[in-house]
């Protein structure tokens, strides 16, 4: 601490990171208004959330203007939390089904959100580790949103899923069977009201193992909160 | 045991039943050819329906999901440590590289960072974890293109390996030994000399069926020239690993994109191959085991002392956040996109397996190439059905 407190302010708290910033800005740049939020963890990651008209807009626009040419994954996040929880108790203590949590107590993660649903895609820069996760809304009822196989012909298949396990329809993909559950399936697996009924069944006997051990002094040895800024700083 | 005259028609019939579902059909627009999920020519139970049109193939249709196990949905019930079990199975060939993207995105949401020891160690199984997928993988190969001896070739060595994962995990297929903060235990006695030599054995294996297979001329013809994807095609399915390098892209995420393994402290190279066809990537994956040997060589001449496990709390809840994670396992890129709310197990866990990619690619590649050509290829995409069907 011989240094004087003016040079406190180049801490590695704040660890900055030029190539993704580099990368947001291009995408910025090209997206306009369209880049809704986006959150920067640097070295880790950079998370962007695009409008939900946008979102094949933003595929391309990575991939021809960012040099995000190789397609990752498309997916999607339901941030309902789990009205089943954990499944610890059995159905004998509990009312089946659970009542469903409200709408609201859906809250988004990084970039933010305003709906239950969210997209969640992945693309990278071949021959480096820079990528980007992109996010988008898609509206509480009707979930739908644009396809991206004209950009991307591989994200077709990872749609067929995303349609299967989330109830998301993609616009101009006309190829939306199911790929892993049988043709007559009803439901939508990943959304969390849709049960796992292996465990409505039967119980996880696993979750009484977690019980404190004997003479452990260190018993809420609790891991200290994460330190990542909350939120997008857009 | 002498069978019945009923149980004998009934026998018969099945048989024929069999035949008439799983081989062919025919319609006014050629002639459908359905390959699975009993077909002999079948690769686990991918079950592929292809249209000809005499010899060649107009179109083709890839039917997964016959072992589809829900493993997204299974992790939001499971807490961190648990997770691993599962995941295990994924890939089942190379068990342990399955766990490592996981658990370092746990450990990026925890900040948490495995000791050296620990890292070399996770790094050492990696390899061994690729040796042991790939080596089969050369064996399966010869075996699909019709050559019987190359496969017992690949699974008497491949024991080698598996030998060596076992006397450090405890398992031979799924090991179930990676931890948050590091691992669950230490190498045991004079391992790493066992590893050495059996590295050399591997060195043999590999140069073995470099003469046996890949320098075979019906091999050449089967494989050169055919099915060719070009760069760009690959990277817009996303495909990774050696299909992606048997394309020509340079792209290792060992190196590239090195996230809490050891690799950047030793002194390996990654090999691509222009041509992208199915030569090329068959080519490639002889390579890596080449490569693979060496790094584990090289680690283990270099291991480093200390703890294995960096000091986690007993009961592991992961802070509030989101990570991705991905690893060049022996299939290719393989990630974990895992969103914690503070809780003993992830509120949702996204698995990026690297042959769910591979493969759908084939409807595009298949088209137009001839019957026999479609086995070439589907085993130089080289995929595991559990890593499709997650």
């Amino acid at each position: 601490m011989a240094d004087d407190a003016a040079t406190t302010t180049e801490t590695p708290d704040a660890p900055t990171d030029d190539r993704r910033e580099s990368l947001l800005s291009v995408l910025a740049e090209h997206l306009g208004d369209a880049l809704v939020e986006h959150h920067l963890k640097p070295g880790r990651g950079l998370w962007v959330r695009v409008a939900t008209d946008a979102w094949a807009t933003a595929a391309e626009v990575a991939r021809d203007r960012a040099g995000l040419r190789f397609f990752d994954f498309i997916s999607a996040i339901d941030w309902l939390p789990s009205p089943y929880g954990r499944y610890e108790d059995s159905v004998l203590d509990v009312p089946f089904p659970p009542p469903m949590p409200d709408r609201s107590a859906a809250v988004p993660g990084y970039a933010g959100g305003a709906t239950r649903l969210q997209m969640l895609a992945s693309l990278a820069k071949p021959g480096t580790d820079l990528r980007v996760l992109l996010k988008a809304d898609v509206p509480d009822e009707d979930p739908r949103i644009n396809t991206w196989v004209h950009t991307f012909p591989g994200a077709a298949w990872h749609e067929r899923e995303t349609h299967e396990m989330f109830g998301i329809s993609f616009d101009g993909n006309d190829d939306l069977r199911h790929i892993y559950l049988p043709s007559e399936f009803e439901g939508h697996p990943l959304r969390k009201e849709f049960p796992l009924l292996a465990r409505v069944v039967k119980p996880w006997p696993g979750i009484v193992d977690v019980e404190p051990m004997p003479g452990g002094d260190d018993e809420d040895d609790e891991a200290e909160s994460g330190s990542d800024s909350e939120g997008g700083d857009a | 045991m002498t069978l019945t005259d009923s149980q004998q028609l009934a026998y018969a019939n099945a048989q024929a039943a069999d035949g008439r579902v799983n081989v062919e059909l025919e319609t006014d627009d050629g002639m459908v050819l359905n390959m699975g999920p009993q077909h002999p020519a079948t690769h686990g139970t991918l079950r592929l329906i292809a249209r000809l049109d005499g010899e060649q193939v107009t179109s083709a249709d890839v039917m997964c999901g016959y072992m589809h196990r829900g493993y997204e949905k299974l992790c939001e019930v499971r807490t961190y440590p648990q997770v691993t079990t599962l995941v295990n199975r994924i890939d089942w060939l190379g068990s342990f590289a399955n766990e490592v993207p996981f658990i370092l995105a746990a450990e990026q949401l925890m900040e948490v960072e495995a000791p050296p020891r620990a890292k070399w160690i996770r790094t050492l199984l990696f390899e061994l974890s690729r040796i042991a997928n790939i080596s089969l993988f050369i064996g399966d190969l010869a075996l699909q293109l019709g050559a019987q001896t190359p496969a017992f070739l690949a699974f008497r060595d491949r024991e080698f390996v598996l030998n060596q994962i076992e006397s450090v995990t405890g398992g031979r297929f799924h090991p179930n030994f990676d931890r948050i903060g590091g691992l669950k235990d230490d190498l045991p006695k004079g391992w790493i000399a066992d590893t050495k030599a059996a590295m050399v054995r591997l060195r043999e294996f590999c140069d073995l069926m470099e003469g046996l297979v890949y320098g075979n001329e019906i091999f050449q013809t089967r494989t050169r020239g055919i099915g060719i994807i070009p760069a760009k095609v690959a990277e817009s399915y996303g495909l990774s690993g050696a299909n992606l390098r048997g394309s020509g892209v340079d792209w290792d995420l060992r190196r590239d994109a090195n996230i809490g393994l050891a690799y950047d402290e030793l002194d390996w190279k990654v090999w691509t191959h222009p041509d992208g066809d199915c030569f090329a990537r068959c080519w490639v994956r002889l390579q890596e085991v080449r490569e693979a040997t060496k790094i584990v060589d090289q680690l283990c001449d270099g291991m480093p002392g200390g703890a294995i496990m960096a000091k986690v709390p007993r009961i592991i809840k992961v802070p509030e956040g989101e990570a991705y994670v991905a690893t060049e396992n022996p299939l290719g890129a393989m990630g974990y996109y895992v969103v914690s709310r503070g809780d003993i197990g992830p509120f949702r866990v996204k698995i990026r397996s690297a042959s769910f990619n591979n493969i759908s690619i084939a409807p595009w590649l298949l088209k137009g190439v001839y019957v026999p050509d479609i086995i070439a290829i589907l085993a130089s995409l080289y995929f595991i059905l559990g890593d499709i069907d997650r």
